[in-house]
């Protein structure tokens, strides 16, 4: 139950760091996203994303910060195992479930729907 | 014939002959629905892309204005167009349906009268007998163009405004019934430096402000002589700066008397239009409908427009370039 807390409390955080920032710091929304991206990779390059994930599981693994750490962390533990190629081979790593299933699904949805907005 | 600095007199009085308005759905739930002569309940107007369905509202508003008149297209000397999509397609593709010799314009918001003005000088100056004005602005079509597709759902903040999905046409002859075209005031390009794509209204306002103006001083008339004085789609933050500079500027002029098109065609009921309404559709369908039904009614007697319009294109914005805007004015009487 201390779980759902935390990922609530944590990932609502997050969303309210990027609605400052659309709002306050007057960022464009692909600025803003652009932002938060950037957040996660180098929370993740400082080791700080991996322990926040311990702490709030979907509170930190749903927002898009989490896509920054998981190109980051891909790498990281790529080139621990295979050394500086590592880095090229290992960003898509992780997120390939993400960027593969966006592809696929994108293409289907344009099969089905024909978007043209 | 020039007055003043930037205004022209028009002796002639060039006659509206007929106007039409159309609308999309969400016009159609608007506080004007009635003012529209036709509502499209589906966005695409039974077109395949929402570029076509603004075309295809244009062509109507022009085909209905031209029947109201009791004229045929081959009667029209020359067709005044302009919208917000790249290359003006909706006002090109119109013309190719209509097979009137055309002229493109872009004034952005401002099309609208900057059409209007230029076809009365047209029929003022008897260069043309029956010239038709026309512009349209399509939702889903300048979202896609000026700002992010669709499907993705972008966030905006309040100061937004919402492009009216709406096309608005007009015929002027040189006699007839109708409300006649007394002046009207170009205006120059403003620009204060603002750079938020967001909040055109307070872009917008320096740009009217000086146009109302340039009106005033180069017509040596004070506002009390309209009924009422109408801006584009300066939307709520815009039309609150306009009125403040107004008074800077010692032009008091009442809440009555000043309105908006962009807060006009929008209800309260309606949030999503955020700051309001804008578009070249905003103020022609405002215009051309609600505005110019007012002064058949008798409700008005002399009205002045002015449309704003805000230069910038997605490039420039990107480029982080300010956003020069444009107001056009023109007055209507009915006598």
């Amino acid at each position: 139950m201390e779980t759902y807390f935390w990922a609530f409390v944590v990932g609502g955080l997050i969303c309210v760091v990027g609605q400052l920032l659309l709002d306050v710091g007057r960022f464009t929304p692909a600025h803003t996203m652009s932002i938060l991206v950037v957040s996660g990779a180098v929370l993740d390059g400082l080791g700080l994303y991996e322990p926040l994930i311990d702490f709030a599981g979907a509170g930190a693994t749903v927002p898009i910060t989490s896509f920054g750490n998981a190109l980051v962390h891909g790498a990281l533990t790529e080139a621990e195992s295979t050394g500086l190629i590592g880095i090229l081979t290992g960003i898509f790593e992780v997120t390939s479930a993400g960027i593969s299933s966006a592809i696929i699904f994108g293409f289907l949805a344009a099969l089905f729907f024909k978007p043209k907005g | 014939m020039l007055q003043g600095h930037q205004t022209w007199v028009f002796l002639n009085r060039p006659v509206i002959l007929s106007s039409a308005v159309v609308g999309g759905p969400f016009e159609a739930e608007g506080p004007l629905a009635e003012d529209f002569d036709l509502l499209h309940g589906d966005l695409w107007v039974g077109q395949d892309s929402y570029e076509k369905a603004e075309k295809k509202m244009l062509e109507e508003a022009c085909e209905m204005a031209i029947h109201k008149a009791g004229l045929q297209k081959q009667d029209i000397q020359f067709f005044l167009g302009g919208d917000l999509l790249n290359q003006i397609i909706s006002s090109c593709f119109t013309a190719r349906t209509l097979a009137v010799p055309f002229l493109g314009l872009y004034g952005a918001c401002s099309t609208s009268m900057e059409g209007l003005a230029l076809a009365s000088l047209i029929v003022d100056s008897r260069a043309g007998r029956y010239v038709l004005c026309g512009t349209s602005s399509h939702n889903s079509a300048a979202e896609k163009q000026y700002r992010y597709p669709t499907e993705y759902g972008s966030q905006k903040p309040p100061t937004a405004q919402w492009t009216v999905t709406a096309a608005g046409a007009a015929l002027l002859g040189p006699e007839g019934d109708g409300p006649k075209v007394t002046s009207a005031t170009i205006g120059r390009v403003v620009d204060m430096g603002v750079n938020d794509p967001f909040n055109m209204g307070g872009a917008m306002a320096p740009a009217a402000v000086d146009t109302i103006m340039a009106h005033f001083r180069d017509m040596q008339i004070s506002p009390g002589y309209y009924d009422l004085i109408a801006t584009g789609d300066l939307g709520k933050v815009g039309y609150k700066i306009a009125g403040d500079l107004l008074k800077k500027h010692g032009l008091e002029i009442p809440e009555k008397v000043f309105v908006d098109c962009g807060l006009l065609i929008y209800g309260e009921d309606q949030p999503a239009v955020m700051a309001g309404g804008s578009g070249c559709g905003c103020s022609a369908s405002v215009v051309y409908g609600h505005i110019l039904n007012r002064l058949k009614r008798g409700e008005l007697k002399k009205v002045m427009i002015v449309a704003t319009g805000a230069l910038l294109s997605p490039l420039s914005y990107q480029q982080k370039e300010s956003i020069p805007c444009i107001a056009h004015a023109v007055s209507i009487e009915s006598e």
